[in-house]
């Protein structure tokens, strides 16, 4: 008989379920608890850390002066990145095969070439075409100046970050454009809607959702990318620490200082993106 | 305003390809203003290519369509068709209801913003306006409680009643469905359907792609079978249904019946 058991008035109900036991899991936690604690103490106790005076140059005027500009570089270079991605996106999706081609030769070319070695050609330039003008084809010049002039290390700085970020976002957005159902501008044509409308109310906002979270993404990795523009010397975070332990010797005590910031800015981003990703994930 | 027994809708000869491959072949058909037309037949015969067309959703290659007595999509000038500019065929459009069988929701907007998203954009009608309109739509198709749900809350059934409403907002002369229950669960199909004979009732022109025949033959004043880009066979629903005289007619109502 296959249900014996059942005739027998058992308590079915009664019968406490006992999940699998894992003891190994309890070791190997153990363990990276025991390896944690001894980096810790060897982080507080070691003395060549110094960290008295990484809480001294923590607030340090010049370290928040190049703070700053390590923000505004991050803010400015994103605008940029934004600005001129929305434009090759709408480019690249463009009927016209001479202005989709243009923006995908662009995307191509500036997400191949490193942006460190993007940032020193920029800074370069000068080399390249020591004037810039711009005149007519084959007419009057309208404006002529050396281009040393020009291109300062803040201008170099944007030029190399902006124009590589603006490839990488024109592809983000064309994804966000692209993840809209084709039926969404059909419906908005049927009811009589112009072109120029169905983006601005019935794509673009649709689109949004797809692009928020990668572009907040791209934000965080600004904030790191920014420290590459150390080498040309501009008086970012990195390169007012460098400057600060080319006086000091102080080498770690501030490097130490400059990753605590970018570990604070990023932290305060994520915490951002984790709250846009929610909101624009709702619904 | 086109009076009872003139056409609201002619076509003349109209074709369509797709790369090449001619889906509409010479198609002619006549809608009565106040009329129910259903359009029935199998899948890639070109219906919805035939219900674009007529809001030049889609080109034409060769042929004639009229909506309201006005040319569609063209200007004619010494017997050549001369493509109208976007904003032309926008105000055409307006004139013309269009429902899917995805229902293409906005889904970023509340029932009631679906509904009044046109009339203000297109139309410039107030927000108050747009509004009282809105809900006094949602009503009609039984969904006044539901204004403020986004329309991945509301089940198939009531997404393509907001979608009727939606349409209606535009206060079209004609109405077009592409499969309008297609997409539905089998139970949802009813209150769809039931929307659809109440606006039929009150006398609006619709061209109706389906595969409900009971349906057809209840609403509908005329009935269309098309296969392979042509219009194979009309006539009252009752007829074409109970009596079809072509081959293909035969065949196809003894697969689906
Ligand atoms: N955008 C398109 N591009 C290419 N072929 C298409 C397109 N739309 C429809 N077709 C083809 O045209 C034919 C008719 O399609 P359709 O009008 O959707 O038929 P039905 O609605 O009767 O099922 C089909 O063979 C389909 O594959
Ligand atoms: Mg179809």
């Amino acid at each position: 008989m296959p249900h014996a058991a059942l005739s027998a008035g058992v308590d079915h109900a009664a019968h406490r379920v006992v999940p699998l036991r894992h003891p190994w899991i309890w070791v190997a936690s153990a363990v990276v608890a025991l390896v944690a604690l001894a980096v810790l103490a060897s982080v507080a106790t070691n003395p060549a850390f110094q960290w008295p005076v990484v809480a001294e140059y923590m607030l340090d005027p010049q370290i928040l002066v190049g703070l700053g500009r390590t923000l505004e570089l991050t803010l400015i270079a994103m605008a940029i990145g934004l600005v001129l991605g929305t434009l090759l996106a709408m480019m690249r999706l463009s009927p016209n095969k001479l202005l989709s081609t243009v923006s995908w030769a662009y995307i191509w070319f500036f997400r191949s070439v490193p942006a460190l070695v993007q940032l020193i050609f920029w800074y370069n330039f000068g080399a390249l075409y020591p004037v810039i003008a711009l005149k007519l084809p084959f007419g009057p010049t309208l404006f002529s100046a050396s281009t040393n002039s020009l291109i300062t290390p803040m201008f170099a700085a944007l030029a190399g970050l902006g124009l590589a970020q603006a490839a990488y976002t024109a592809e983000v957005i064309r994804g966000g454009i692209a993840s809209v159902p084709k039926g969404q501008a059909r419906a908005a044509m049927a009811l009589g809607m112009q072109p120029l409308t169905i983006f601005r109310r019935i794509v673009f906002p649709q689109a949004m959702r797809v692009i928020i979270p990668p572009v907040g993404n791209e934000v965080i990795s600004m904030v790191k990318s920014t420290s590459l523009v150390s080498v040309i010397a501009l008086a970012e975070l990195l390169y007012t620490a460098q400057l600060i332990y080319a006086r000091t010797y102080e080498t770690i005590p501030l490097l130490i200082v400059a990753s605590l910031w970018y570990l604070i800015i990023v932290s305060v981003l994520s915490v951002g993106q984790h709250f846009l990703e929610r909101r624009y994930r709702a619904r | 305003m086109t009076s009872p027994g003139t056409e609201m809708v002619k076509i003349r000869g109209l074709s369509k390809s797709y790369a090449g491959r001619e889906v509409l072949r010479g198609i002619d058909l006549d809608v009565a203003a106040g009329s129910v037309m259903c359009i029935i037949g199998p899948s890639g015969s070109g219906k919805s290519t035939l219900l674009s067309c007529i809001n030049h959703l889609e080109r034409i290659d060769a042929g004639q369509i009229w909506v309201a007595g006005e040319l569609v999509g063209y200007r004619e000038k010494n017997g050549l068709m001369y493509e109208l500019p976007e904003r032309q065929i926008s105000r055409m459009r307006q004139r013309v209801g269009m429902v899917f069988q995805q229902f293409n929701l906005f889904p970023h907007m509340t029932a009631l913003a679906n509904i009044m998203e046109a009339p203000i954009q297109v139309k410039r009608v107030r927000q108050a306006d747009a509004r009282a309109r809105g809900v006094e739509l949602l009503e009609r198709v039984g969904l006044a409680a539901k204004h403020a749900m986004f329309p991945a809350q509301l089940s198939g059934g009531e997404q393509q009643r907001v979608a009727i409403a939606r349409a209606l907002a535009m206060d079209p002369q004609l109405m077009l469905f592409d499969e309008p229950t297609s997409a539905l669960d089998p139970e949802l199909v009813g209150e769809v359907l039931a929307v659809m004979k109440d606006l039929a009732r009150s006398g609006m022109t619709m061209v109706v792609v389906t595969h409900e025949l009971a349906f057809a033959r209840e609403v509908g004043d005329e009935l269309t079978f098309m296969d392979a880009g042509m219009v194979v066979e009309r006539g009252a629903p009752r007829q074409v249904l109970a009596a079809p005289q072509q081959r293909r007619t035969q065949d196809f109502l003894s697969r689906v019946l």
